[in-house]
């Protein structure tokens, strides 16, 4: 008999209770048909829909790390690759997949470095076979109050942790992301301190849930949401997870991360989603999904305490007070 | 009559821009997010009004075209129809309705009371926008509630300047901001001339 506990992480529904994308993505369709007969509205829509252009194929298989695949709907790919925060391409949430297309990403290479026995540079094609690609269908909550299920492709970080070997001393792990004055626009504004810096610490680096992303909806990540490579970090607010990464580096001290810099009261260290922690500005109680079917109507969610990965990860921060320690 | 018609007409149009939002929204035009693209578009429509509305006096004043006067009603009108539709489309969309969590959100988060405030001087001045409320008040006790308009020029754009603190995104604020003040400053200047006019 299986006994099913919290720790099982989430429980499979029937198959043909999922409802198939085709139909879902048609509801945007019908809710522009009914809301107004006005013609543009259609020709709009479809033009969102074309930036679901192809990219080249990054398959993995179903991940079966505890709480790697969450079942419920799927964000639309349109609007994953669409609404993105990535300042380096510009403020706006619809900048950076207008401006991205000018990011360069081969050839990529990936410097592990610091307090580790086997530092080196990683080409982006050893990275790519280092270990077996997987999918993994995450929650993903933004700080702002937004969230989204999305289904990324990648491995643990852990396994370039092992082969890097971190020594004894090592306590955190630091990520610099591309900061390239000549591709990314975004560098004009002194909003943060460039490069985009983000750590962790090696605990929550080697948990089997962190993911080093290569792709997205089954191909490789487009350039709006971090290509080549990137992190996801589902507990924690989007920002902690980097995109466009060209540095690892090993540290025996709590890395400077970008938005703490920048509004310490404002954004922690850990960041951990946490609804009981309000952002001095808004609530962090609820979030708005996006895309979900109810559209502008939809009510907001209740926020979960880890994002809802707490029978995963709760262990690493027993103790803790996370009011102080956010 | 023709006046009645003319002052519709300039309601009609500055009306135009939180129709556009609403339908927008409701036609799925706004990308993956609505709910936000709506609430903001709707606050930046109202400050772009409050502007407009203010804008009105120095433009009658510098062209002499003295018809402008009576467009003040109708455009005023607008502004509190968007700050309306702007805290409406919040209440609903991001609080769902839920009285107590309104409350203390308004309450908690200052650029919120701010607006709330703002939204609230603008009710004040839409009450009494008719001709019988400026006898029924006194001209003098109805003008001094109606310049409460400055209050929601500076609250507004304290209200815009909050909601961008934490990401330092504040070119639009800027713009709204030195429009506004240049506005207030001068019907200051013009006070402070008048008033040596009339020493001298």
């Amino acid at each position: 008999m299986i006994i099913r506990t919290q720790t099982d992480g989430f429980i499979h529904p029937l198959g043909s209770e999922i409802t198939p994308q085709a139909a879902y993505l048609d509801r945007r369709r019908w809710l522009a048909h009914s809301a107004l007969t006005l013609g543009s509205a259609w020709g709009l829509a479809a033009s969102r829909d074309a930036q679901a252009a192809v990219g080249a194929p990054l398959k993995g298989a179903r991940s079966a790390v505890s709480g790697a695949i969450a079942l419920e709907a799927l964000t639309p790919r349109e609007d994953v690759t669409s609404y993105n925060n990535f300042y380096e391409f510009g403020l706006d949430k619809s900048d950076p997949a207008r401006n991205a297309h000018t990011l360069k990403t081969t050839p990529w290479t990936v410097s592990v470095e610091g307090l580790v026995s086997k530092p080196r540079t990683w080409g982006l094609e050893e990275l790519l076979k280092l270990a077996p690609m997987e999918e993994r269908i995450y929650r993903l909550r933004c700080v702002e109050g937004w969230s989204m299920v999305v289904p990324w492709v990648g491995y643990s970080l852990s396994a370039l942790i092992r082969a890097a070997q971190p020594l004894g001393s090592a306590r955190y792990v630091e990520f610099v992301t591309q900061a390239d004055p000549a591709t990314m626009p975004g560098l004009r504004n002194n909003v943060l301190q460039w490069p985009y810096l983000e750590g962790l610490r090696l605990d929550e680096a080697q948990h089997p849930l962190t993911l080093l992303t290569f792709g997205v909806y089954g191909e490789e990540l487009p350039k709006q949401n971090g290509a080549p490579l990137r992190l996801v970090v589902p507990w924690k607010y989007g920002f902690k997870s980097g995109k466009s990464i060209v540095k690892i580096r090993f540290t025996d001290r709590e890395p400077r991360t970008s938005w703490n810099v920048a509004a310490p009261t404002e954004y922690g260290f850990f960041a951990n989603v946490n609804p009981g922690v309000t952002h001095p500005r808004w609530s962090q109680a609820t979030e708005r999904r996006i895309g979900e079917s109810a559209g502008l109507f939809a009510k907001r969610r209740n926020t979960e305490l880890f994002n809802g990965y707490g029978p995963q990860v709760a262990s690493m921060y027993a103790g803790m007070d996370l009011r102080r320690f956010f | 009559m023709r006046g009645a018609a003319a002052s519709g007409l300039v309601w009609a149009v500055a009306m135009l821009p939180g129709a556009y939002w609403w339908w927008a929204a409701l036609a799925d035009q706004l990308g993956a997010n609505p709910a936000e693209a709506l609430i903001r578009g709707l606050g930046v429509s109202t400050l772009q009004l409050l502007c407009a509305a203010l804008l009105i006096t120095p433009l009658r004043v510098v062209t002499g075209w003295t018809t402008l006067a009576r467009w003040r009603r109708p455009v005023g009108l607008a502004v509190f129809a968007h700050a309306l539709l702007h805290a409406v489309a919040y209440a609903w969309l991001d609080q769902s309705w839920d009285m107590a969590a309104l409350i203390r959100d308004v309450w908690d988060r200052p650029f919120i009371t701010v607006g709330m405030a703002a939204t609230l001087f603008l009710l004040a001045m839409a009450l009494t926008s008719w001709n019988g409320a400026v006898r029924a008040l006194g001209a003098r006790r109805w003008q001094t509630l109606h310049r409460s308009v400055y209050a929601v020029a500076v609250l507004a754009v304290l209200h815009f300047f909050w909601m961008r603190t934490g990401k330092n995104h504040f070119g639009e604020v800027w713009f709204y901001g030195l429009l506004l003040a240049a506005l207030l400053g001068w019907r200051v200047w013009r006070w402070w001339r008048q008033r040596q006019h009339r020493i001298s």
